[in-house]
C-alpha cells in the first residue's frame, strides 16, 4: 500500500514523463489549484504549456475543526494543465490512475457531466466529474473562457482530489487515518491546521481588519491594472508588474472567503463583493494577454 | 441499393442529451437522402455516451442524371447579351433554345447534369450534418474558432456498403475503425463492417442497443431486490453506461433512523442508486448501483460504493444531530438574516405576511404552519440538501413533538412542483401552500419583478400555476381576484395561467376558454364548471348558430352606440319579437346545471332565426328601433352569465 506522499510522487512522475513541468505549490493562499498563476495566467494566450503541481487549497467555510472524517478546511489538489489538449487526454488520465495502482478492469469508472464555473475569475469550462466506484475523484475540465475571454487553445485541466483518492487506495474511512508517510498519519501532519484555523476562521478572525485588508488589496490591484493602461514604451510594458497585481487579486479572494466563513457577508453584499474581485481578476487577465507580445520579445538592450 | 452506416465517436456525452441528438441525426440524414434524391431510408439510430450511431438502407449508388433549365435573356434582347449568356454557360448561341413562358419568349439553355456518386456527395454533406446537431451547451476543444460539439469528437466510422465515405471533421478522418469499452475493450482500433458492427462491439464490452442495456439493467435490479420504480434514473443509467451491470450493496441498519427522504435523496440524486424496499414497504438497508463493467467478482465496486455511501450518511447524521440542538420555533428569529430577495426583504418578513394570509385562508393550524414553514432554511440539512426544504421542516416539527396537522402542512407546502404533481393533501396544507405562493407573487409583482419571455428566475409561473391547481382541485374556495389584492398585472398573469391550465390539463379550445373567462374568473371552480358545460353543449346542432346570432346581436348593439335604457315595451312587439321574448323567458329558467341552461339557450335558435328573418332592427321609427335594441340588449345581458358567446369562433360568420 502506497503512502499519501508515495502516490503524489507517482502522479508527479507520471505527468513529468508526459512533458509536464512539475511545479511547487503557489505560495499565496488560494481556494483551488485553478487560481495559481500556473493555471489562471498560463491558460491565456497562444503559448503551449504543460504543468503539474500539488496545490493546498483553502476553503474556510468547509472547515470542521478536524471533527469530520471527510471535510477539510484545507485539502490537497493535484492540478495538471495540458495546453493544447492531446487527443488521447482521457486515456492519459486513465493511465495515471493505473499508475497509482487502480486496476480499471475491476473498478467502475464513469465520466458524469459536470461543467465548472468560477464567477470570481470570469472562467468556465465544460467537462465531467470522474466517479470511481461511486466516489468523485477528479474534476476534468476543458477550459473555454478565463478572465472573461475565449481561450486560444482550450486546455484540459485535470484536478485530482488527493485525500479522496488516497483514502480510496488505502481503504480508510477517515482522511485523518490516511498514512501520509510510512508510519505517519495524516492527522499527525494536518490535524492542528484544521482545528486551529477552523477556530480562527469561524470564531476569532477580526472582521473589521479583514474588510480593511480586502479594501487595501483591492485598491492596490486596481492601481496596478489602471497603471498598465498608461504605459506605452515596450520595454516598460515588458517589465510592468502584472504578476504583482495578480497576487493582490489572490489576497482579495482569500479575504472574501474568510469574511464569508465568518458570516460577515450578507447575501445581498455577496454578489457585490464577488463582482469587485471579478473586476480586478478580469482586469489582470486582459492586461496579461495584452502584454504577451512584449514578454516574448527579446530583452531590450 | 446500398446500406449506409455512421458512428460518431466522442468523449462522454451527457446522458440526457443523447436521445434528442439521435432523433435529430435520423431526421437530418433522412432530409439529406430525400433532398439529394439518394433513395434510402434511415432504419435506426442508437447510441451510448461515446457514440451516436445511424443505420440507413436502400441508397442508390449514384444519383440519376438530370436536366437543369437555365433561363436567359428575352428573345428580343441585344444579341450581345444573348452571346454573353451562352458564353457564361460554356456553349454557343446555337445550343440555346427559345422557350415560351407565361412572361413571354426567352432564351434558355438545357444543361445536362450528371448524377453524382452517393459516397462522394455524402462525404461533402456529412461534416456539416454532424456539426449542426443541436446540443444545449457545446464546446471548443481544438481552440477558439474551431469546431464545436457537445464533447470532443475522437473517431468517425462512415460506410456506404463496404466502402468508407471519407471526410474530415475537427481533425478526425472518417474510416472503418471503432473503439470499444474504455478499459475492457481492445486498446487498438477495431475495424468493422456494417453487418459485423454490433457483434464486434459486444465482444469489446459495448452493448450498442440502448433498449438492450435498459432491459439488462431492469432485469438485474429486479433480481436483486424490490426497487422503487424510477424511470428517470433508469434512463440516466442506460445512457451513462456501455456495458451495465447491477450490484447490491448494503448499509448499517442504524442509518434507517434518519428520515427516509434524506436517505433516498442521497441514494438517488447524489449516488444514482436505486433504493430498495423491505417486505413491509419500508426502506431496506440496501441499495442497487449500476456499474459500467460486467461484473464485480472480488467485490471491489460494492465495497467502494458502500464506503462512499457510509461517508454521505455520516454527513447526514452529523447534520441531523446538529439540527436537533435547536427547535424550529427557536430558529424562526434567525430568518431575519436570510434574504428572501434583496428588494423585498428577509424570510422573517415573508413569514409574518404568510402567517396573516394563512390565518385568513385556513385558520389557526395554517397560521401555525406558516410561522414554522421557512425555519428549515437555517438547518444544516437543508443547506446540504436544498431540494428537501419543506420536507425537512415537516419532519423536524413531527420529531420535535409538533402537531401532526401542522407538520404535514409544512412537509407538503412546496407542492405542486409541476402540473403533474399532486397538491397538498389537507386543507391546512393547501392554505399554507397558497399563502406561500401568493405572497411570493404579490411581493415580486409589487417590486416589478415580473416574468418576461423565458426569463422567470423566481419561477413565478410555476408558483401561479400551483395556485391555480390548488384552487381547482383543493377544498378551499377563496376568490382568486381577491388573492391578487388589486394588482392588475398579477390578475392578468393569473388569467394567462388559467388559460394554460384549461388548455393543457382540460384540453379545451381557445375560443371556449376565452368565452368562459370573459364572463369571470374570480371563482375558478365555477369557471371550470362553465367551461365543461360549453365543451359539452358545443357539439349540439343549435349551439354554434346561436353563438353566431349572439355575435350578430353584439355587433348591432355596438354599432348602435349609446343604448336606450330600460326594459322593452311588450305592447310594441310584433309576432317575431314576442316569439323571442317568450322563448327567452323559457330559456331563462335556472334549473339544472350550466349544461342544461346552455341547452335551453341554444334552444332559442328558431325564435332568433325567425326574428332576424322578419325584423329589421334599424326601423325608421325611432321608438320601434329603440324598443328592439332594448329587447336585444336584454337578451345578451340575460344569457351571458355562463359564457360570452361572441368569443366563440363559428363557421357561419
Amino acid at each position: 500500500m502506497d503512502s499519501f506522499q508515495e502516490t503524489v510522487f507517482k502522479l508527479k512522475k507520471y505527468w513529468a514523463d508526459r512533458g509536464c513541468v512539475i511545479q511547487e505549490p503557489y505560495d499565496i493562499e488560494v481556494g483551488a489549484g485553478t487560481m495559481s498563476p500556473e493555471t489562471f495566467l498560463r491558460v491565456l494566450g497562444p503559448k503551449p504549456w504543460r504543468v503539474g503541481y500539488v496545490q493546498p487549497s483553502r476553503r474556510p467555510a468547509d472547515g470542521r475543526y478536524g471533527d469530520n472524517p471527510n471535510r477539510l478546511y484545507k485539502h490537497q489538489q493535484l492540478q495538471v494543465i495540458l495546453k493544447p489538449t492531446p487527443k488521447d487526454v482521457i486515456d492519459q488520465y486513465l493511465g495515471s490512475l493505473e499508475a497509482i495502482g487502480i486496476d480499471l478492469s475491476k473498478h467502475d469508472l464513469k465520466l458524469e457531466e459536470d461543467n465548472w464555473e468560477s464567477p470570481t475569475l470570469g472562467a468556465w469550462g465544460i467537462g465531467w466529474q470522474v466517479m470511481l466506484d461511486g466516489m468523485e475523484i477528479t474534476q476534468f475540465t476543458y477550459f473555454q473562457q478565463c478572465g472573461g475571454m475565449d481561450l486560444d487553445l482550450c486546455p484540459a485541466e485535470i484536478t485530482y482530489g488527493l485525500e479522496r483518492i488516497v483514502s480510496f487506495l488505502q481503504g480508510k474511512e477517515s482522511v485523518y487515518d490516511i498514512e501520509w508517510a510510512p508510519g505517519v498519519k495524516y492527522s499527525e501532519v494536518r490535524y492542528f491546521d484544521e482545528l486551529q484555523l477552523s477556530v480562527y476562521n469561524f470564531e476569532t478572525a477580526d472582521v473589521e481588519m479583514l474588510w480593511e485588508a480586502l479594501k487595501r488589496h483591492e485598491a492596490e490591484a486596481q492601481r496596478l491594472v489602471d497603471g498598465y493602461k498608461l504605459v506605452e514604451d515596450p520595454a516598460e510594458k515588458r517589465r510592468y508588474p502584472l504578476l504583482g497585481a495578480y497576487d493582490q487579486v489572490l489576497k482579495c479572494s482569500n479575504l472574501f472567503n474568510l469574511l464569508d466563513a465568518r458570516g460577515a457577508i450578507s447575501v445581498t453584499e455577496r454578489v457585490g463583493v464577488i463582482g469587485r474581485v471579478r473586476k480586478i481578476a478580469v482586469g489582470v487577465a486582459q492586461a496579461w494577454v495584452d502584454q504577451e507580445p512584449f514578454r516574448t520579445m527579446k530583452e531590450v538592450a | 441499393m446500398l446500406p449506409f452506416f455512421l458512428e460518431v465517436g466522442a468523449e462522454e456525452i451527457p446522458d440526457w442529451m443523447i436521445p434528442a441528438a439521435l432523433e435529430q441525426l435520423g431526421k437530418d440524414f433522412q432530409a439529406v437522402l430525400d433532398g439529394h434524391k439518394l433513395g434510402g431510408t434511415v432504419t435506426r439510430t442508437d447510441g451510448t455516451g461515446r457514440r451516436l450511431v445511424l443505420w440507413a438502407d436502400g441508397l442508390i449508388v449514384r444519383q440519376a442524371d438530370s436536366e437543369e433549365i437555365v433561363s436567359g435573356p428575352p428573345k428580343g434582347a441585344n444579341p450581345k447579351a444573348v452571346e454573353g449568356f451562352a458564353k457564361k454557360n460554356g456553349v454557343s448561341v446555337d445550343d440555346l433554345q427559345v422557350e415560351t413562358t407565361a412572361k413571354g419568349e426567352y432564351f434558355t439553355f438545357r444543361r445536362q447534369v450528371a448524377g453524382r456518386a452517393t459516397g462522394e456527395l455524402l462525404a461533402e454533406l456529412l461534416p456539416d450534418l454532424i456539426q449542426k446537431l443541436n446540443f444545449p451547451k457545446s464546446m471548443f476543444w481544438t481552440g477558439k474558432g474551431g469546431p464545436k460539439f457537445i464533447r470532443p469528437i475522437r473517431w468517425i466510422v462512415a460506410l456506404l456498403g463496404d466502402d468508407v465515405v471519407g471526410f474530415e471533421l475537427a481533425g478526425v478522418t472518417s474510416g472503418r475503425e471503432t473503439f470499444g469499452h474504455r478499459r475492457l475493450g481492445s486498446r487498438a482500433a477495431i475495424p468493422v463492417t456494417i453487418a459485423g458492427y454490433e457483434s464486434a462491439l459486444e465482444e469489446n464490452f459495448v452493448i450498442v442497443p440502448s433498449a438492450a442495456r435498459r432491459a439488462k439493467i431492469e432485469r438485474e435490479i429486479q433480481a436483486l431486490g424490490a426497487v422503487q420504480a424510477d424511470a428517470k434514473l433508469l434512463e440516466t443509467l442506460t445512457f451513462i453506461t456501455e456495458y451495465p451491470a447491477a450490484i447490491l450493496g448494503g448499509f448499517d441498519a442504524s442509518y434507517l433512523t434518519l428520515p427516509k427522504e434524506v436517505l433516498t435523496m442521497v441514494m438517488r440524486f447524489h449516488q444514482k442508486y436505486f433504493a430498495v424496499s423491505a417486505a413491509d414497504g419500508s426502506l431496506a438497508p440496501n441499495f442497487i448501483a449500476v456499474m459500467n463493467i460486467p461484473s464485480d467478482p472480488e467485490g471491489h465496486v460494492v465495497r467502494g460504493n458502500e464506503r462512499v455511501l457510509r461517508a454521505r450518511f455520516n454527513d447526514a447524521r452529523f447534520f441531523y444531530d446538529i439540527d436537533q440542538k435547536r427547535t424550529l420555533t427557536d430558529r424562526v428569529a434567525d430568518l431575519a438574516n436570510v434574504t428572501f430577495q434583496a428588494k423585498i426583504g428577509s424570510y422573517l418578513e415573508k413569514t409574518t405576511r404568510m402567517v396573516a394570509l394563512a390565518q385568513e385562508l385556513g385558520g389557526e393550524d395554517a397560521a401555525a404552519a406558516a410561522y414554522l414553514a421557512k425555519a428549515d432554511l437555517t438547518t444544516e440539512m437543508v443547506k446540504e440538501f436544498t431540494d428537501l426544504q419543506g420536507i425537512i421542516g415537516g419532519l423536524y416539527i413531527a420529531a420535535q413533538g409538533g402537531k401532526a396537522e401542522v407538520a404535514k402542512a409544512v412537509y407538503e407546502h412546496y407542492k405542486p412542483l409541476s402540473m403533474e404533481d399532486s397538491i397538498p393533501s389537507t386543507a391546512t396544507g393547501q392554505a399554507l401552500a397558497l399563502a406561500d405562493k401568493i405572497d411570493t407573487l404579490r411581493s415580486c409583482f409589487a417590486v416589478d419583478m415580473i416574468p418576461t419571455g423565458s426569463k422567470d428566475p423566481f419561477a413565478l409561473r410555476r408558483a401561479a400555476q400551483g395556485v391555480v391547481k390548488i384552487l381547482m382541485e383543493g377544498e378551499l374556495t377563496p376568490s382568486l381576484r381577491e388573492l391578487c389584492a388589486g394588482d392588475a398585472k398579477l390578475e392578468e398573469f393569473f388569467v394567462e395561467r388559467l388559460k394554460h391550465y384549461f388548455r393543457e390539463v382540460k384540453g379545451a379550445a381557445y375560443d371556449e376558454i376565452a368565452a368562459v373567462l370573459a364572463v369571470g374568473w374570480a371563482d375558478v371552480k365555477d369557471a371550470l364548471a362553465r367551461l365543461d358545460a360549453v365543451t359539452a353543449v358545443r357539439p349540439t346542432p343549435n349551439f354554434e348558430p346561436v353563438a353566431a346570432a349572439f355575435k350578430r346581436i353584439k355587433n348591432i348593439l355596438t354599432q348602435a352606440g349609446t343604448l336606450p335604457e330600460g326594459a322593452p315595451d311588450a305592447s310594441l312587439f310584433n309576432e317575431a319579437e314576442s316569439g323571442v321574448a317568450a322563448a327567452a323567458e323559457q330559456a331563462a329558467i335556472k334549473d339544472g346545471g350550466y349544461a342544461a341552461q346552455l341547452e335551453r339557450i341554444a334552444g332559442l335558435r328558431p325564435a332568433i332565426d325567425h326574428f332576424f328573418d322578419e325584423v329589421l332592427v334599424n326601423d325608421p321609427d325611432p321608438v320601434v328601433r329603440d324598443n328592439r335594441l332594448r329587447l336585444l340588449n336584454q337578451l345578451i345581458t340575460e344569457f351571458s352569465s355562463i359564457a360570452d358567446f361572441s368569443e366563440i369562433v363559428t363557421k357561419s360568420l
